[in-house]
């Protein structure tokens, strides 16, 4: 049974394409065989922050209008011999595809894969409408912030109406110190406010521009906290009950020395 | 100063944001014409048993108001219903 996942959040720059790579490097990496796909048409960015820039042939909209076969316009990730990538066109517009072509792509990729993951570009116009044409479930991103929120909710609701029931909350950068005196949003008020329930919680971490800027995945980083959040979130979407990982960084081995240090 | 003024003062940004996005979101999400409908006549089955309504007058609607502390503003039902005639209890 392949699965047909859309990452999506509303708002612009809540972490949706870091989501993406990061959770199909993990599936990947987990032995799944994963594709993802760049929804994002003139504004290509997925290729980049996976450091694949480079191997770009054909992209979305060729396949859709004909132009060369699906399969070669996948890219092989080399470091994850499961992993491919199928871009976003840079220089067409949104509506060089519609959502039943889109829906048409997911399905042929059901054959041959386990995992087809959508990275859905920001707004709520056609690119949004295409994105999710096809899939199943929705993993909604968002951030501590009563932006990115108000837009989480607005895309529930969106998703609703388009006849999919199956999504959860994906709360990022979450930063524990600034939830300890009161000035952000834990995850349990995000979800009291949005009412569904959480795929998982990732911390703010300067590890992730680093990976960004190398082009590298950070969720197979064995120490890195991001990563870990990501590994988690990777085994709750293959079904397995994974508990929330404590993001207090005063509690766990690490913080134990820091605090010896200090005294 | 006022006990609860006090309080207020010392929340907690997030919980600022907490009353803000429930707020906001309760008009972005809004309360569809026919869950409005529904509301208005059962309330009108309820008040029908003890007077008589006005039904070409009512007014029922989600809007906000001032909390009691005159704080922050919160979403009320406000609701407009003029009554014709007590009914007689027996």
């Amino acid at each position: 049974m392949s699965d047909v996942i859309v990452i999506t959040s509303g708002k612009g720059g809540v972490g949706k394409t870091t989501t993406t790579s990061n959770i199909g490097a993990g599936l990947a990496a987990m032995g799944k065989k994963v594709v993802l796909i760049d929804t994002d048409i003139g504004l290509r960015n997925l290729d980049i922050v996976m450091g694949l820039e480079n191997r770009v042939v054909f992209n979305l909209v060729d396949v859709i209008e004909g132009e060369c076969k699906l399969k070669s316009a996948l890219i092989k990730d080399k470091r994850f011999p499961s992993l491919f990538l199928l871009p976003a066109a840079q220089t067409k517009d949104k509506d060089a595809v519609t959502p039943e072509q889109m829906k048409e792509l997911c399905d042929e990729l059901r054959d041959s894969y386990d995992y087809i993951i959508l990275d859905c570009p920001a707004g709520i116009e056609n690119g949004f409408k295409n994105a999710i044409a096809g899939a199943d479930r929705a993993l909604v991103v968002t951030t501590p912030e009563v932006s990115a929120v108000r837009d989480a909710d607005k895309i529930i609701g969106m998703l609703s109406a388009h006849g999919i029931s199956d999504y959860r909350l994906l709360v990022n950068r979450v930063r524990v110190d600034m939830v300890k005196r009161g000035d952000m949003m834990s995850m349990e008020d995000i979800m009291d406010i949005l009412g569904i329930g959480l795929i998982g919680v990732v911390p703010d971490d300067q590890d992730i521009i680093v990976s960004a800027n190398r082009g590298e995945p950070i969720v197979t980083m064995e120490k890195s906290r991001a990563g870990e959040a990501y590994r988690n979130i990777c085994r709750r979407l293959m079904g397995e009950d994974v508990p929330l990982m404590d993001l207090d960084p005063s509690k766990g081995l690490v913080g134990l020395f820091k605090k010896w240090f200090k005294n | 100063m006022d006990f609860f003024k006090f309080f207020n003062k010392n929340k907690t940004s997030k919980d600022v944001a907490k009353d803000r996005l429930k707020l906001v979101l309760m008009g972005d999400r809004g309360v569809s014409a026919d869950l409005m409908e529904t509301i208005k006549s059962e309330i009108m089955q309820v008040l029908n048993k003890y007077m008589e309504i006005q039904t070409d007058e009512l007014d029922i609607q989600i809007t906000k108001t001032q909390s009691e502390d005159g704080e922050r503003m919160v979403p009320a039902l406000v609701a407009n219903i003029p009554i014709k005639n007590v009914k007689k209890r027996n």
